[in-house]
């Protein structure tokens, strides 16, 4: 059943005013989705009263797709077509995955990304990310009672441009607007209102089912900079489980399990190692195929024990993290505990003895993320008033151009506030020269090789010169999401070659597009009806938006500027049923308040220093 | 366009609302830049119409680019000689004087022996000595460009710091390379 919403004292109470936004995390074993609803900061939970939706897509015989638990249980009939920690691929090569020959995959080399062979055809990682996505959309339409506005979906902080663009693009064929990418640590920090103090440097400790992940963030003033991460790829709860597992092998003297029975005891591991969390003894009851019973019990401090090296295996990249940042223990103001592991008190305890103060742990582990996620996408979306939360990330690692010799030359350097833009002017190098290769690379690195190559493109029809003559500018912007474009245009003769190029890693429009409409389905009047439907939500969008617009600036437009914005307005809407119709006159909306835009902003500007008389602003 | 006033038709002063001075205050700075960016940044243009949204990215990345510009005091003096016409060419000029020049040969004799002798606490104390040599670059800028106008000194003196910011940066590289 739908909750009901009551807006908060002081908030906006028109209905139609609340938009519906959530926060996604989209992890490497779970995945959640989180609003704030009446107020409440809420994970949002399915009909089982489940929070967390395991990150496993399972395709099946008859063509169904599972996700989640269902999926989960197929994992060891099906391992093959049963994919998990999806996420390791996102805008991977082939190359990228260290440990594939332990995987049940038929992984297919592409270009930029690796794909995955499964009944149901080649599947890249974006379109199984995607199956995930779905289930959590469909999960908050349910629970919320309509139409997502939109959704923040976190990010590991280190993830580079490749796997942003992966994520954002899966997001878009789950059909879900992403408001913004955030980084993970950062919507951690913001869970527990981090942001509201002036300043500090905070640690989050993410220990998750699969991978271990440190990050230290410095907070400004509001700017959030992540000043170092480091983690271990292989290293989470999971081996916690089988230290127990291997244990109750070696008391019981057993060397061979079945299948089932070895499935049994991994749960039977997991339910004592989330046991000893609140006691201090933990039974393990077995009954193997031939009759024989094992039972045994496991004291907390046999536990911690058993599994120490693995806490201490955590400290390693912490120290490592730090030294990078060049910090010491003592400027470490707070530290934020993240993922379901975090919850053993031994881990607890080794955190607060290495920095010598306690974590904060009053928030759910699992659902941390998430919950910050939910609050960003709560005040993107105007459900707050105030003006109070403004998260100002940086660019995570360095951008750059190849120039001769194979060397990088960094154009937007790592920790640049988001957005960015940074231009450099290149040259031919002969004569008559009309095209040019341009060649994008992330990484702090010097050489080439060493760094990522995001994409390769040709700037053709520079008009012939004489070599060193051409000025050809190539513009990197990046983005509040931390993607990138690239625009190369020759500068001297007035003639312009504009291309704006996506990288080359992720998918095209054209085969996003064309995802989405074979994966719904393939009929004709479907597609068509699919187009009509997107094209109205569009065109609700810039309604509301100029008409919000309007009625809060339209005393800066005269009576014809108004009239020139309202007759394409009202044509809009007007119009219902034609999706190509409705697409031109969103077009010619869009043009007609290029200018009232700028003027919005200009007033902006102005109002930012509304009351400071310190130099009277001329505009 | 010229390339010191943007759309807006505001220099980055301007923009944050502050006297266009070599020794503009640095808390204010900060404070009207988080002002600006509390209504310019595309966080606030999530749901805003597309001609919003692209203009809001123009104007928070140029919010960006305005304050680290003003931020350091060598690009903030190379954009108050560029607003008074004046390109300090310090890719095509760097014609130094004799003394300068001299101090320049020592600094990299010192690196070298330091690097060969894997001696951090030496670099570390030409990082110092540098430092100071900064500071004193900085104070002769704030008289040139805020008191006597001398905006040919001031163009010199840009040169020097710019070098010395160089000078820094292969001194802070060579002893993270001592480090590791």
């Amino acid at each position: 059943m739908a909750l009901l919403q009551i807006a908060e004292p002081g908030m906006s109470t028109a209905p139609h005013q609340h938009r519906l936004a959530v926060g996604i995390d989209l992890g490497t074993t779970n995945s959640l989705v989180a609003s704030i609803i009446s107020g409440l900061n809420t994970v949002l939970e399915d009909e089982s009263g489940r929070s967390l939706l395991p990150s496993v897509v399972h395709y099946q015989s008859n063509k169904q797709i599972d996700v989640g638990y269902d999926a989960l249980a197929q994992q060891n009939q099906d391992p093959a077509n049963t994919i998990s920690s999806v996420k390791r691929f996102m805008g991977r090569g082939l190359e990228d995955i260290t440990d594939k020959v332990h995987m049940p995959y038929r992984f297919i080399d592409t270009p930029g990304m690796v794909q995955i062979e499964t009944r149901a055809g080649i599947k890249s990682p974006v379109e199984i990310s995607a199956e995930i996505l779905k289930v959590l959309k469909e999960r908050a339409e349910k629970s919320l009672g309509g139409e997502l506005t939109g959704a923040v979906i976190t990010v590991p902080a280190y993830f580079d441009d490749a796997q942003r663009q992966a994520t954002k693009d899966a997001a878009q064929l789950a059909g879900i607007n992403v408001l913004r990418l955030l980084n993970e640590p950062t919507a951690a920090a913001v869970a527990y209102g981090l942001d509201n103090a002036v300043e500090g440097t905070y640690v989050i400790y993410d220990l998750g089912g699969g991978t271990f992940d440190i990050s230290v963030l410095r907070l400004t003033k509001g700017i959030f900079e992540v000043l170092a991460t480091n983690g271990d790829s292989a290293l989470g709860g999971d081996d916690f489980d089988r230290a127990i597992f291997n244990w109750v092998l070696q008391e019981s003297k057993l060397s061979q399990l079945n299948a089932e029975e070895s499935r049994s005891l991994l749960t039977q591991a997991r339910a004592a190692k989330e046991c000893l969390s609140d006691h201090e003894e933990a039974h393990i009851k077995l009954a193997l195929s031939h009759g024989k019973m094992i039972s045994l019990a496991l004291s907390r401090a046999n536990f911690v024990d058993l599994t120490q090296p693995l806490v201490s295996k955590t400290l390693a990249p912490t120290r490592k993290a730090l030294r990078d940042a060049s910090l010491s223990i003592e400027d470490v103001t707070g530290i934020v505990m993240v993922g379901g592991a975090t919850r053993m008190p031994h881990v607890r305890q080794a955190v607060a003895d290495y920095f010598k103060q306690q974590p904060l742990i009053n928030l759910d582990p699992d659902k941390v993320v998430a919950l910050g996620a939910a609050i960003q996408a709560n005040t993107l979306v105007g459900n707050r008033n105030e003006a109070d939360l403004l998260l100002l990330d940086v660019v995570p690692l360095s951008l750059g151009l190849e120039t001769m010799g194979g060397l990088v030359e960094k154009i937007i350097p790592r920790n640049a506030t988001l957005p960015v833009a940074r231009a450099q002017d290149f040259t031919t190098f002969k004569d008559g020269q009309t095209a040019m290769s341009i060649h994008v690379l992330q990484g702090e690195r010097d050489l080439v090789s060493d760094c990522r190559s995001l994409a390769k493109f040709e700037l053709r029809g520079i008009p012939p010169m004489a070599a060193g003559a051409a000025r050809i500018r190539v513009t990197l912007q990046v983005d509040a999401d931390g993607l990138l474009s690239v625009t190369a245009r020759e500068q001297t003769t007035g003639v312009e070659s504009n291309i704006l190029v996506k990288p080359s890693y992720g998918l095209s429009e054209e085969q996003i597009t064309h995802m989405l409409q074979t994966s719904f389905s393939t009929a004709k009047q479907d597609k068509e009806a699919r187009a009509l439907r997107e094209a109205q939500v569009d065109a609700q969008r810039l309604i509301e938006a100029i008409s919000a617009a309007l009625e809060q600036d339209g005393h800066l437009l005269d009576a014809q500027e108004l009239d020139q914005i309202k007759q394409p307005l009202e044509a809009l809407k007007s119009l219902a049923q034609d999706a190509d119709a409705i697409v031109k006159a969103i077009d010619v909306l869009n043009e007609a308040t290029q200018a009232f835009a700028a003027r919005r902003m200009d007033a902006s500007i102005k109002q930012a220093f509304a009351g400071q008389d310190l130099n009277s602003l001329q505009l | 366009m010229q390339e010191t006033r943007q759309d807006s038709g505001l220099n980055y002063f301007e923009l944050f609302n502050l006297p266009a001075t070599f020794s503009v205050d640095s808390q204010l700075l900060d404070t009207n830049y988080r002002k600006l960016q509390s209504e310019v940044h595309p966080d606030r243009f999530v749901t805003a119409s597309p001609a919003e949204r692209m203009k809001s990215m123009q104007m928070a990345t140029l919010a960006n680019d305005a304050y680290q510009t003003l931020k350091q005091p060598l690009s903030k003096a190379r954009y108050l000689l560029k607003l008074a016409g004046i390109d300090t060419g310090e890719e095509n000029n760097t014609a130094m004087p004799a003394d300068f020049l001299m101090l320049q040969m020592e600094w990299r004799e010192t690196i070298e022996d330091a690097r060969n002798a894997k001696d951090v606490d030496a670099l570390d104390s030409l990082l110092n000595e540098i430092a100071q040599n900064a500071n004193t670059l900085q104070q002769t800028l704030k008289i040139a460009l805020d008191e006597t106008n001398d905006l040919e000194l001031a163009a010199d003196t840009v040169r020097k710091l710019s070098f010395i910011e160089k000078l820094r940066e292969d001194i802070t590289q060579s002893i993270e390379k001592l480090e590791n």
